[in-house]
Formats: structure tokens, sequence, C-alpha cells
């Protein structure tokens, strides 16, 4: 077997601590090495073609290249030798970068250790047997989880493209936050007329089939073949039969059971509801919890006044199930409820803040629904404990974000811009108003944004005070918010008729559950896990699996639909050819030897080894033994470490080339 | 049961009826106190502001004097005393180095870490059901505002006991003696004890404040735990009435003289008498129909 070795200086990342040329002199006198160079920048054209010219002068049957992480480069190096006529999977890297040249400064040990480094990818290189990829079909199909702004975008651009699309919404209705919001930054056009014909023509879309009130509860399969189970909860109404006329809601007898979560609790919705008049689809919803009849058997008013006698009391969820190639996730995320009793133990919440103790300590999507034309309070500027209007507002930036001690470390990036516009929407309304914001920083980065913001102080008169609040409580009818001006250095005392509470975003609270029924990754506050934080920002570990919108940071409407746009654009990538490559780097199971102890299948983190039984001509069953799906296999490589027999091979990394390069060191 | 006490200056002079009606009530509580043997400053005021080291070495000294004494824990009835040994303790057994510092400063070995309790912890220690079970005098009628102050749970990462900004734990041992309590605004202002010597304008301002606001959400009585927080409440409140006309005598409490008096403690035997605002339990009148 004739050898290459091609040590790489990578300008001076390797070359600043790894003699090269000493390591390229000291290579060519491993045993089956033909040739051993060093060179500048072995990726770049005159350095692939070095080697492309190499291995054809030598004939080389192998390579191996020195250089940075095989993350980086390895299908670059991977692709010359294939053109020259190597088998892409008899290319070795050497780290010399990562592993070595970045994390010492002693120049002698480290050029020594780029050796044996070196010396250990020849070794195994000498093992390596030729692989070839594999080969799956696509099923051309994408899923779309979250009827946001964010799902109803990367729904309509891939159903745009001429591909199906399940769009899967667990609310009764698709919108999202976004239909809650009364207008948006920072141009202050409504968010209702942008979004609901966008909603419409998700609805309409012949190539979207819209499962709302649905909530996705099981994922099967791999890229290009998901087979997804989906759980359409009762309605409770004939979804055929329904014409949205909304009679049922209107003569509900049902009053103020059940709050409107869709007017955030600042009002009460009957049993029978649709969450709001221009919902997709317009089709309502009973809650049983609430529901009369659920409760005595009687009533049935709405059996009495539908004429499509479309009232179904006795409808079960129904399971669905759907074959997709790839998965959006785009499930959006929530306020951080400042409760004094948060759900969760990481929260430790601002109860000194009086946030649920008195009505008009109120939070962001509150506030957007009474700033709302189709609100609570239809727009007008009314604070909830008495419908009175508040002279004095207080907005407080940054309760629960930029906090480690209380809340979370992160900044929710979009509430210093909401704030301003509610402060301008405040005022806007109330022109005798005072409107206060107390802030730490103010993050306006983007387009107009910063433009926007100044136009809050300067135009309107917002007052910003940059400082912190450390309690408010009420005193003869008045919130007394207690503060510090950092920039006077004094504290500020504010006797204020409403404040707003720009709390953190946080991830759903079934984030995490639902990640784990797909398979990937999310951080310590339950928001999913991008593949590459700059160079694959919306996918996720999993192949055919993306990410768009808040679920996976807080990011604003023109942010998540610019995500969804490229999620989508990904899933199509993934729809241009009829069958997908995978890296043969998969485990392989010897059934003579698989004793079919099933560790294997225990320890998979993926639920790629199946049970096959061993049939006999007859149809007798001899054996059961373990079998790796080739499209699910990831090549991690648990199975191999944990089969007690040894039976289970990781391609390209087996045994035999691990011993060797051991044995070389 | 035995606990070790760490009295305090405080305890000895100015608060002697905080140290009175403690000791009271642990032993009818039916537990007993082990006063640390030459015991020193904890290091508060002045201390822990101008030397670091000092402060730590100070209140180290005690931590490690009840060690030698072979108590695990430890109750310092002050809220200054409390929040300076719980700190310092966690600074210096938090680094090797410190503590090594520390000992050679006090040439004493620190021979092990001390639980070192708050006054609500030794409740809680003891056993609110025996609180409940010696009580012979239901205060039914009492409306008490509890005063937290600055340092009786903080800070809140090291003591790790009550919510800093929300705590309700003072409240949850008031309710044991049967009286209720009041919701209100100020349990954690400052009462400027920081500045009880050189500036007694802001300190009458300050305590006047949080009296008002005790009266004003209908308490009757305010407790404390800490006796810098009672001289400023009650010993000004003279001073309060020079400054601000209209105000009227409020009595301010020790947490243990309010659960000395629901175990049949009379108030001379708490010490109650030593207030400069008197106070005397009233019975509740008794209704005429259940004679």
């Amino acid at each position: 077997m004739k050898i290459g070795v091609f040590i790489c200086h990578c300008g001076e990342n390797i070359g600043r601590t790894v003699d090269c040329p000493r390591v390229a002199k000291a290579c060519a006198w491993f045993p089956g090495v033909a040739v051993s160079i060093d060179y500048k920048y072995m990726c770049s054209d005159p350095g692939q073609n070095m080697i492309k010219d190499e291995i054809r002068k030598h004939k080389l049957d192998a390579i191996v290249v020195g250089s940075c992480s095989p993350h980086m480069h390895e299908k670059t190096f991977r692709k010359a030798a294939v053109s020259a006529g190597i088998n892409p999977f008899l290319v070795e890297i050497a780290n010399l970068r990562e592993h070595c040249s970045w994390v010492h400064d002693d120049i002698d040990a480290a050029t020594d250790k780029a050796i044996e480094l070196t010396k250990m990818a020849v070794e195994k290189v000498k093992h390596n047997q030729p692989l070839t990829t594999i080969e799956v079909p696509v099923t051309k199909r994408t899923l779309v989880i979250g009827g946001g702004i964010a799902g109803i975008q990367a729904a309509l651009d891939v159903a745009n493209a001429g591909y199906e699309v399940v769009l899967v919404e667990k609310e009764p209705s698709i919108g999202g936050h976004m239909s809650q919001l009364s207008e948006t930054f920072p141009t202050l056009d409504c968010s209702q007329c942008i979004l609901t014909p966008r909603m419409v023509e998700v609805y309409q879309h012949p190539k979207i089939k819209l499962l709302s009130y649905s909530e996705v509860e099981k994922v099967e399969g791999f890229i290009g073949n998901f087979t997804v189970t989906i759980r359409k909860k009762a309605r409770h109404i004939d979804e055929t039969l329904c014409t949205g006329c909304g009679l049922c809601v209107t003569k509900c007898p049902v009053k103020k059971k059940a709050y409107n979560s869709f007017e955030e609790n600042l009002a009460y919705r009957p049993a029978v509801y649709v969450p709001f008049p221009q919902a997709v689809p317009n089709i309502p919803v009973i809650d049983e919890t609430v529901c009369t009849y659920y409760k005595t058997g009687k009533c049935q008013m709405c059996v009495k006044v539908c004429g499509r006698e479309a009232i179904r009391f006795e409808q079960q969820d129904t399971m669905v199930t759907e074959d997709v190639g790839a998965i959006i996730v785009a499930t959006g995320y929530k306020l951080y409820s400042i409760d004094r009793k948060p759900e969760d133990s990481m929260l430790k919440g601002y109860g000194e803040y009086g946030y649920g103790k008195y009505k008009d300590v109120i939070d962001g999507l509150q506030f957007e629904r009474i700033a709302s034309a189709s609100g609570p309070t239809e727009g007008e500027m009314k604070r909830p404990s008495d419908g009175k209007v508040p002279k004095k507002v207080v907005f407080i930036q940054c309760v629960g974000s930029r906090d480690e001690s209380k809340g979370f470390s992160y900044c929710s990036k979009i509430c210093c811009m909401y704030t301003a516009k509610h402060a301008m929407l405040y005022k806007h309304k109330v022109h005798d108003g005072e409107a206060y914001v107390f802030y730490m920083d103010i993050r306006s980065g983007g387009k107009m944004y910063e433009e926007f913001v100044r136009r809050a102080i300067e135009e309107d008169g917002v007052k910003y005070v940059r400082g912190r609040v450390s309690k408010i409580y009420e005193e003869n009818g008045k919130y007394i918010v207690k503060g510090e001006d950092t920039i006077a250095g004094m504290p500020v005392v504010i006797d204020a008729d409403m404040v707003v509470l720009a709390t953190a975003m946080i991830a759903q609270p079934e984030a995490s559950d639902l990640a784990q029924t797909i398979g990937i990754p999310y951080d310590k506050y339950g928001f999913y896990n991008e593949a590459h934080p700059k160079l694959r920002p919306v996918e996720s570990t999993t192949g055919g699996v993306f990410l768009a919108g808040a679920c996976q940071s807080p990011k604003d409407i023109p942010e998540s639909v610019a995500m969804a746009s490229a999620a989508a654009a990904k899933a199509l990538v993934l729809f241009g050819s009829d069958k997908l490559e995978r890296e043969p780097v998969i485990a392989k199971v010897n059934e003579a030897l698989c004793a079919g102890c099933f560790y294997c299948r225990k320890v998979c983190p993926y639920s790629a080894v199946e049970v096959r039984d061993i049939v006999t001509r007859d149809g007798v069953v001899l054996k059961q033994v373990a079998y790796v799906n080739e499209g699910l296999c990831q090549g991690c490589g648990t199975c191999t470490a944990t089969c007690p027999s040894k039976s289970i091979e990781l391609a390209g990394f087996n045994n035999e080339e691990i011993f060797a390069q051991i044995a070389a060191l | 049961m035995k606990l070790g006490y760490f009295p305090g200056c405080s305890q000895t002079g100015t608060a002697i009826e905080y140290d009175i009606s403690l000791r009271k009530v642990v032993d009818k509580l039916g537990a007993s106190l082990d006063e640390i043997k030459d015991w020193s400053c904890c290091g508060a005021t002045s201390a822990h502001v101008t030397n670091h080291k000092l402060a730590n070495a100070l209140a180290m000294r005690n931590i490690a004097l009840a060690g030698k004494q072979g108590l695990d824990e430890l109750v310092a009835p002050c809220a200054a005393c409390y929040n300076r040994l719980v700190v310092s303790q966690h600074d210096t057994l938090s680094r090797k180095e410190t503590k090594e510092e520390i000992e050679s400063i006090i040439e004493t070995k620190i021979e092990k870490e001390i639980k070192v309790m708050n006054l609500i912890e030794l409740f809680r220690k003891i056993g609110y059901d025996k609180i409940t079970a010696g009580k012979t005098k239901d205060l039914k009628n009492l409306n008490v505002a509890c005063y937290y102050g600055c340092l009786l749970v903080r800070p809140a990462d090291i003591t790790k006991f009550d919510d800093p900004e929300q705590p309700e734990s003072m409240e949850e041992v008031v309710k044991l003696t049967g009286a209720k309590t009041v919701d209100w605004n100020y349990k954690l202002e400052c009462c400027g004890a920081g500045h009880s010597l050189s500036r007694r304008d802001i300190v009458l301002d300050l305590s006047h404040k949080i009296i008002e606001d005790a009266k004003k959400n209908g308490a009757d009585v305010m407790v404390v735990a800490c006796p810098m927080c009672h001289t400023n409440l009650d010993m000004r409140q003279r001073a309060m009435k020079r400054e601000y006309k209209d105000h009227k005598d409020f009595p301010v409490l020790y947490l243990t003289e309010l659960i000395g008096l629901s175990l049949g403690l009379s108030e001379k035997e708490l010490g109650i008498d030593k207030h400069y605002i008197n106070f005397k339990y009233k019975e509740p009148a008794v209704e005429k129909a259940a004679i």
C-alpha cells in the first residue's frame, strides 16, 4: 500500500507552534508512506491540486492530511482524493490544529505530538476499507409544527415551491402571538392587517393541509422518511359541517367561567369559543372543563341554535399519521409568568412587582391586547382594575431577562423595541399622560430600530430612566414604583396608575418534551439548538429537522420570518434530489456472532437498532439478532462499545483500525 | 435539645430584653442554649466595611470556638451577627487559602462548618409543633406587621432560607400564636441602622415611614428579629413625636416576646417593660352570650 502524507501549515495556525517541515520529513520514514510533503494552505486550490498530482504521480492508495479538524475540511480533501481516483474513506485527517497547535505553546513538544498524531492516522488508513455512500429515498412532504408567523411563512414557502405541507397547530387557530399584537415596530403597522391575509392564504392553499387544535405525539423514521403521529384534539364540533356562523358562541350561556387566553386573561370567553374573530379555521371549540353539558348533561343551547347540526359532544381525540421527508419546528415562545409561585423551580419570580396581586401590573402581551383595536377595551387605553384611563404608566424592561440571580441570563432581544412601541402607543392615545421606561441598556440594533426608539424619546416625550425597579406597592390607589436612576445617582419614586412589565421570552413549557419526541437537542432554557451557531443556524443536528422562529431563541417578527424562509429553503434543498446520500459510517451487526442480548438497542440514542428474526427456509425462527437501520444510525459508536460479544462494528472505525492507531503510539 | 448560642453585643446591652425573652422562650419550649465561651465581636458595623480580613477573622474566631466547644449548630438572634457569621463562614470555607489565612490570624484551627441559624430558623429547628403545643394564650386579637429589615434573609444565595424580596417565614411563626399578620409594603425597607449615629434625621424619616405603613395596613403591633431594627423603631419614637406632630405610639416587639406571651409568660418576665413604647396584651372582650 502506498500512502501520501500532506502536512498543512494552516497559514500560521499550525505553523506557528508546529514545525511542519520537520513533521513531513519524519512522516516520510513511516512504513508505507510513499510521499510526505508540507504546504502553507493545503485546502486552497493549489494545495488540493498538489494532493491530486501526488496521488497520480506516485499511484497512491490512500492519503493522510495533517490539518485542521475533520469537521472543517474532511469533505474538501475527500473530494480531492475522489477526483484523483481514491475512495473517499481512504482519506484520514490528523487534527494538528484543534488537537495540537492551538492548545500547546512548546514548539518542540507540539511538533513531536504532531508526528505521533500523523503516525496514528497513517496506521489507521492502512486498515481502512473503501466504503460507498448509502442512498435513501425522500418523501417530498414537509411537516411544520407551529402555526405562528414562522410556521405560516415556512409552510407557504414550501407549498409555493410545489411541495405538500402538513401544518400542525396546537391552538384552535393559527396566527400565534403575532395575532395578539396591536401594532408592530418599527413601522407601527397593524399586526392583524399584515398577518390575517397570510393565515387565510394558508387555509386556502391547495398544497397545505392544516391540522389545527392538534399536537405531534410521535415522530419515527429519519431524514427523508419520517412517520409522524398527530393527535387531533376533539373540538366537539364537526369541522366538515360547521360554517363558522358563530351563533353557538354568542348564544352559549356560560359567560364568566373561563378566561380568554387570546385576550391574555383580560376578558372571559364562553364554553364554546373561537379564540378571536379572524381565527383560521373559523371553527369553534367546546371547552369540556366549563361546558354545562359535560357537568349536568343539560343546556345544549349550542345544539339548539346550530343550523348545521354540527355539535358533537361525544367526539373523541383522533390520531392521524403523516409521512413526511422534512420537519420544520416553529413552536415559538411564551412570556415568563412572573407570578409569586412560578411553575418551574428555576424561576424565582418577581413577587416584589406584585404581578398577579395588582390588577394594573400587567405584562407586555396584556398591554398589546389593551392597545389593540380588537382587544377587550377596543383599543381604548383603559386599565384592567377599574377601566379608568391611566395618566401615568411605568414600563419596566428586562424583567427576568439578563438577570442571572432571579431570571435568565440571556437577553430577550425584542423588549427594548416593543417597550418603546408600547410607550409610544400609549402617548398617542393619552396625550396628557406620562410614560416612564426603566431600562438597563437600550438594545435597538436593526433597520430603523434605533430611530424608532429615538422617536419615542424625542417626539413622543417618553421619559427613559436608566435603572432597575426594586419594588412596586399600592398606596392610596396608586402604584408606588420605587427605582433608581443610575445616571443621576438618585432614587426615583413614581406614583403610577398602571405598570407594564417587559417579561422575558421563554421557551414553551412543552418545548423539551417535543424535542425529545422529535429527537433534537435543546439548551438549558428549553430553546432548540441549531447545528452550528453561525454556519447552520436553521438546521437542528438531526438530519431533516429544521428550526424557525423563537423556539430557537428570542427573536422578533422579521427575524422569525427570515429564519422560516431559510428553513423552508433547507427543506427544499432536501427535495432537490430523489435519493439522499448518507455517509456509510454506520454500525453493522455480525449476525453470526450476535447473541441477541439487545444491549445495543437500549443504549442507541437514535433508536436505530431493530430486532430481526433469523428464519429458516421453512419460516422457523432460529434466533433474534440486532439489526441497525441504515437511515437512522448516526455512527456514534455507542452500540459497538456496549456489545459484550463484539459483534457490532462501526464502518470506518472498526476495532482493527482503532487498535492500529493505538499501537502506533 | 442543646443549641449553641452567640449572643452578640446588643443582647448584653441595648437589647437585653431580647436575650431575656429568648432564653425564657427556649427554656419553655424544652430546649436549652449553650453560650459560646469567650465569644467576641461578630465583626458587624465598622469591621466589615473597613477591613475584609478583620471582619472575617472576628466572625470566624467565634465559629472556631463553637467548633471547639463541640457545637454543630448555633443561633445568632441578632440579624447583623447572623449575617456576618453566615457570610464570613461562607467566604472563609469556600477557599482553602482563605481558611488557612484566617486560621493563622486567629491562631485557632477551624475544625468544622457550623450551621448558623437566625431566630426563625431556631424556631423551625425546635419545631413549630412545640410552639402550638405550649400555647396557653391565643393572641387572636392582635394584627401583627412582621418586619424583616435588611439582613435577616440576606444574602439569599448563602442563607437559602426565604425569598429575599417577599419573605413569609416570620409570618408563619407569628401565626402559630394565633395572631393575624397584615399584608404591608415596608417589611424589607431600610430602618436606617447604618446611619444610627451619624445621620439621625435619615433614620427618623425611614423608621417613621415603616411604622406609618404598618399602621396604615391595619397593624396593632410590629414584630422584629433584630436589635438594631428594634432600637430604631422603638427608642426613636420619642424623637418621631417631636418631628412628626401626629405620630402616635406604636409598640414594637421582638418575635421572642410575642411567642413568650402566647406561651403564658408575662410582659414583665419577657422584659417588654424595658421598651420605650409600652405594650400590654389585652384579652379580647368576652362576648356576653358566652357567659
